[in-house]
């Protein structure tokens, strides 16, 4: 378990043993109802081949729900690729990732102090199966701990707590633990952030990324002080959020960041021909329980993104998640506007979303644009993976409103010739 | 193969513009780009800073315009806002002159409408220059009316770049300003044309765009009273006419009745004292009419003489019993004191301090006026002989316009506005008219060079042309040099002007830019800093108090509740909270309490070196303190007459609240301790801190 930013990372290495007489391609992961609220996402990994040439191969993950759960338990199935037989084992790697699940204690700090927070977790993984051995390592963010639950055998070195070996425990078993212990990353959480993707065919890739950001660790009590924060600033604010980092593709163009009151002008962008960096710092720096809100926006060459497949339809290949590294987003809206004109959209997203559709007005448009919809909560940086909105344009489409200008400017000089010509006075 | 040529050639000819064409193209040409360099000439900060509203009012007119995109018409309209003047708030729609926002909201509807995808805050952002761009189109309309199309073509261009207009109206000033000389000069100018016509469709124009400027700036007073002054002038010069009479009556009454629909202005047309000469000039002009009539009817001239006595004494005697009796009995409202203080300079600075305080509202120093409008004021005597010479009703009122209007500009900084179309199209005729008079000069010469070598004899005119040129040797010469000499000066007005609209008008005033130790631009954020942390991060219902300047900032950007706000309509709320900066902290907390207030705002410039801060205007909160609560003294804060903030400064001085607040650091008085209050936010540069007051200590 890996607690050293505010989103905690846990690895499992199962060893799983089919001890049933059947042979069965599902394994069951169990979680408890707490976790299973900020649980962000469950992935597993099998490794294929020998020695050297390992090969990691991801395996269907779906939540399912079954109904003997003891304790509201919620369930996570793995189908292995290859169903096993009995008696026979395999290792499965499992990564998830938990949101919101480090509890500041004290829930408010002065500028001076740092910030401590509690981790409430089993000794034991919640399993429906018999657990032969277990062993669990907790990585802390700094040396400091305040205190942990000993269930021995454990013990503490450096920044890592062992729990374990343990043997042989019956399914369901579970011994709480409580770590308390200091945590200085900034807890960087985006509470909504709609991303809007605009597709121009004249070659453009708009996106607009409106964030609400606040900062989810221990509140800030009491005095701000300038020159404490700006003469020492390892001691003092040693939680604060100054700066976030912003990975955007390569060759972006025209970047912009601000707010409702007008441009931010503390930001840097890198670019290199792989990525692009953007740098933001919000106008203060952010203490527990401050928020910000700000919009990002950029252009991107259309090539790069929008495809064409076989069948003469288009597709936009983007990525779903927050550019930001190392934030947690509450709730993410992605909405991809078609160019007008454009027909049977359809969106094909690696993980479950809400989809619908809305009408956008844009510049002279006349019938609208069809705008894809897509909303999901809970996101971490492992979310930002592409996802692919298809839909059909004709080309047509894309003169009608240099055609529409041209034939408005031609009515306007018609109309001064005209009126130029004709006299319009009553007496003669 | 060989007719191609031909025929191209007469299709060449048939395209071949008559001069008549001619002209009109290259005008027409000439007026579209003095309306597009109008426009561009006014993005210099938008260029350089970004798209944003500037300085301290366009806040509040932005934050109103928002408001009704938002919210609608009638809403606006009855508009009572919280957010400012707490506890006592303030009824929007009856305190402001809605016509810039509607203005903004219809364009924007318009854009809107056209789908055109903006934000109403480019909109608001492009306001002034978009109306600049249409006086120039007034200017030159006006010009042609009163001189000649030259004339106008040459005011076209002066207006468009012409810094005084210019200071007031760059993308981003959203002011009343904007829009106001735009109805100003076409009020002015459909007014002149209904004088030269006597039609009565012009004066009904005139009195449609005299109640758009009302709708849009409290500068209409101006119109209301340089309009009868100069039917007055024209009485008196015996230039009384029929189609005087059909202007001003129209434009009077309907103009009047159309204001009296504006909330903020009311019944005042009637009732104040500002615009009894207005119906003062009503009323004369009837009994004129009135005589002139009788004294077609009546042929006897002595029985005339004395009907003409009778009427005259009486028609005074009335009008001064009317205007005593409504004095008296309150129902005229005597003058104000802005109004004085534009009549007498000296009279704010003793009577009303938040007036005195406000920078704009100083008397104007020449420096400002050779840097407002350069070779203008050489030019402006020029144009006013030009105009002398040849006396018509246009030109008079020119005349008087641009005299009065001078005299304004030299009483306050801010009218240099009024003045600017006037001195434009004055100077305009000046340089028209002179350079016509060169090049006819020229033109007669090369034409009589001609006529001598080509076809042998001339026309009477250039022979009589050409004996005078024997006479005058060196006049082709002279007028050469002449000429090149206008276009010097013109080209180094142009220069002029934009070097002014570059470096002196197109700074935000909210973003300030400094140049680094390193030669890059460095930019000093802190105000939208500070307001967008009070935005975020102070509960909806907090209270903000901070002196006046800063108030309309606040409400708009960091949409929070403040005391007071820049349109200081309540003297005694403004010295309170002058008072409460000026006084010990102990003292200090009574009164900050009693207002309800949650923190404190306070503009330091110490770090930085920033000049305008809450120091610096100390002494104004102190007068204006001193003039509601006798208490505060002024010589409590002065050593020997001096101002001083260092450690010489006065010991009521280093004891009191703002002291602490915007010096705390600063040599004098050091490590200041405060009771009350605690630092709640500073911004990154030091410029704005914000103080927490903290709750009253549980009794037991």
């Amino acid at each position: 378990i890996d607690l050293s930013s505010h989103i905690v990372k846990v690895y499992l290495t199962l060893k799983v043993e089919n001890a049933g007489s059947t042979p069965t391609s599902e394994v069951l992961l169990s979680f408890p109802p707490t976790q299973a609220d900020h649980l962000a996402t469950v992935e597993a990994l099998v490794t294929k081949g020998k020695r050297k040439k390992t090969t990691l191969v991801r395996l269907d993950v779906k939540a399912t729900e079954l109904p003997d759960a003891p304790n509201d338990a919620k369930y996570f199935t793995i189908y292995l690729a290859n169903p096993l037989k009995s008696g026979e084992s395999t290792t499965i790697e499992v990564l998830y990732l938990l949101t919101h699940s480090q509890e500041p204690f004290p829930a408010e700090i002065a500028q001076s102090e740092s910030q401590l927070v509690y981790y409430r977790d089993s000794a034991l993984i919640l399993s429906p199966y018999h657990i032969k051995q277990q062993t669990t390592f907790i990585k802390t963010p700094s040396t400091k701990v305040e205190s942990f639950t000993r269930v021995e055998p454990s013990n503490r070195a450096g920044t890592e707590i062992k729990y374990g070996p343990y043997e042989d425990h019956p399914p369901y078993s579970f011994s709480p633990i409580l770590i308390h212990f200091e945590n200085n990353s900034p807890f960087a959480v985006v509470e909504e952030l709609v991303r809007e993707v605009e597709i121009s065919h004249w070659g453009n890739l708009q996106v607009t990324e409106q964030y609400t950001l606040v900062h989810a660790g221990a509140r800030h009590k009491g005095v701000f002080s300038r020159v404490d924060y700006q003469s020492r600033p390892t001691l003092n604010g040693a939680s604060s959020l100054r700066y976030l980092l912003a990975r955007l593709p390569p060759r972006v163009h025209s970047v912009y960041y601000r707010d409702e009151i007008g441009n931010i002008s503390s930001s840097h962008l890198r670019t290199d021909s792989r990525k692009s960096e953007l740098e933001i710092e919000p106008r203060y720096p952010l203490f527990g329980g401050w928020k910000a809100t700000f919009v990002i926006g950029y252009g991107l060459p259309l090539q790069d993104f929008l495809f064409e497949t076989s069948d003469d339809r288009r597709y936009l290949n983007f990525t779903f998640g927050c550019p930001l590294l190392e934030t947690v987003v509450d709730k993410l809206t992605v909405k991809v506007v078609l160019p007008e004109g454009s027909k049977d959209p359809s969106a094909v997203v690696p993980f479950p979303v809400e989809q619908h559709l809305e009408t956008k007005y844009s510049y002279l448009d006349v019938v609208g644009r069809t705008v894809v919809v897509m909303e999901k909560k809970n996101l971490v940086p492992a979310h930002n993976s592409h996802f692919q909105v298809y839909y059909t344009f004709k080309p047509i489409f894309m003169l009608a409103e240099p055609l529409m200008l041209a034939s408005a400017f031609f009515l306007f000089f018609v109309a001064c010739v005209a009126y130029l010509h004709i006299d319009l006075s009553i007496r003669k | 193969m060989a007719t191609m040529p031909a025929s191209a050639s007469d299709l060449l000819k048939s395209f071949k513009l008559k001069t008549k064409q001619q002209e009109l193209l290259i005008r027409v040409s000439i007026l579209c780009l003095v309306y597009i360099l109008a426009f561009i000439t006014r993005l210099f900060s938008v260029l350089r800073y970004e798209s944003m509203i500037h300085e301290f009012d366009p806040y509040f007119n932005y934050r109103t315009t928002l408001y009704l995109t938002e919210n609608g018409f009638y809403d606006f309209w009855n508009w009572f806002d919280y957010e400012s003047w707490y506890p006592l708030g303030r009824i929007v729609g009856g305190t402001l002159y809605p016509g810039l926002m509607v203005t903004a909201v219809l364009i924007y509807r318009i854009l809107r409408f056209l789908r055109f995808a903006v934000h109403i805050r480019e909109v608001c952002v492009l306001t002034a220059p978009f109306f600049a761009s249409n006086t120039t189109l007034v200017a030159y309309f006006f010009g042609k009316e009163i001189w000649d199309s030259g004339a106008g073509l040459v005011a076209a261009i002066l207006i468009a770049v012409c810094p005084g207009y210019i200071s007031r109206s760059v993308a981003g000033s959203y002011d009343n300003e904007g829009v106001a000389i735009f109805a100003l000069l076409f009020t002015f100018y459909v007014f002149v044309k209904a004088v030269n016509t006597g039609s009565l469709a012009w004066s009904l124009a005139s009195a449609f765009g005299y109640f758009y400027m009302v709708s849009a700036w409290g500068g209409y007073v101006f119109i209301i009273n340089l309009i009868p002054l100069y039917v007055l002038v024209l009485l008196i010069t015996g230039r009384y006419s029929m189609r005087l009479y059909v202007a001003y009556n129209c434009m009077y009454i309907l103009g009047m009745l159309l204001a009296m629909q504006i909330r903020f202005v009311g019944f005042q047309h009637v009732q104040s004292g500002e615009h009894m000469a207005a119906m003062g000039v009503f009323f004369l002009m009837q009994v004129f009419y009135f005589l002139d009539w009788v004294k077609h009817m009546l042929s006897d001239t002595k029985l005339f003489q004395a009907f003409l006595r009778i009427t005259v004494t009486s028609a005074v005697a009335v009008g001064g019993i009317a205007l005593g009796l409504g004095m008296v009995s309150g129902y005229i409202s005597p003058w104000t004191g802005r109004f004085y203080s534009l009549l007498d300079p000296t009279y704010a600075k003793d009577h009303i301090p938040i007036i005195a305080s406000v920078s704009e509202h100083q008397p104007t120093a020449w420096s400002s006026f050779m840097f407002d409008f350069h070779i203008l004021l050489f030019l402006f005597p020029a144009g006013l002989y030009f105009c002398f010479k040849r006396l018509s009703d246009a030109t008079i009122f020119i005349v008087m316009y641009g005299l009065t209007s001078m005299y304004f500009a030299g009483v306050m900084v801010r009218l240099i506005l009024v003045a600017t179309p006037a001195v434009c199209l004055i100077s305009a005729i000046a340089v028209s008219a002179t350079v016509k008079n060169l090049t006819v000069l020229l033109r007669s010469k090369n034409k009589v060079v001609q006529t001598g070598s080509t076809k042998g004899s001339g026309g009477s005119k250039s022979s009589s042309k050409a004996l005078l040129d024997q006479s005058q040797p060196f006049q082709k010469n002279g007028a050469i040099a002449l000429l090149f000499g206008a276009f010097y000066l013109l080209s180094r007005y142009a220069t002029h002007c934009t070097w002014v609209t570059s470096e002196a008008y197109s700074s935000p005033s909210i973003v300030l830019a400094a140049r680094g130790a390193h030669g890059n631009r460095v930019i000093f954020d802190d105000y939208r800093e500070a307001y967008f942390w009070l935005r975020q991060n102070t509960p909806q219902d907090a209270k903000v108090m901070s002196w006046w300047d800063y108030g309309y900032q606040i409400t708009a950007m960091g949409n929070r509740t403040v005391i007071v706000d820049n349109n200081t309509w309540n003297n005694t709320h403004i010295a309170t909270v002058g008072r409460a900066m000026s006084s010990y902290e102990d003292e200090a907390i009574e009164i900050i309490r009693s207002l309800d207030v949650d923190y404190v705002l306070v503009v330091f410039g110490g770090v930085t070196g920033y000049s305008s801060d809450d120091i610096n205007k100390f002494l104004w909160m102190v007068r204006i303190g001193g003039g509601v609560f006798p208490v505060i003294k002024e010589p409590d804060y002065l050593v020997n007459g001096e101002y001083r903030v260092d450690k010489g400064a006065a010991p009521k001085m280093l004891n009191c609240l703002i002291y602490d607040r915007a010096r705390g650091v600063e040599i004098g008085n050091k490590d200041v301790k405060l009771e009350h209050l605690e630092e709640a936010f500073t911004t990154s540069n030091w410029i704005v801190r914000i103080y927490r007051v903290k709750p009253p200590n549980n009794r037991w």
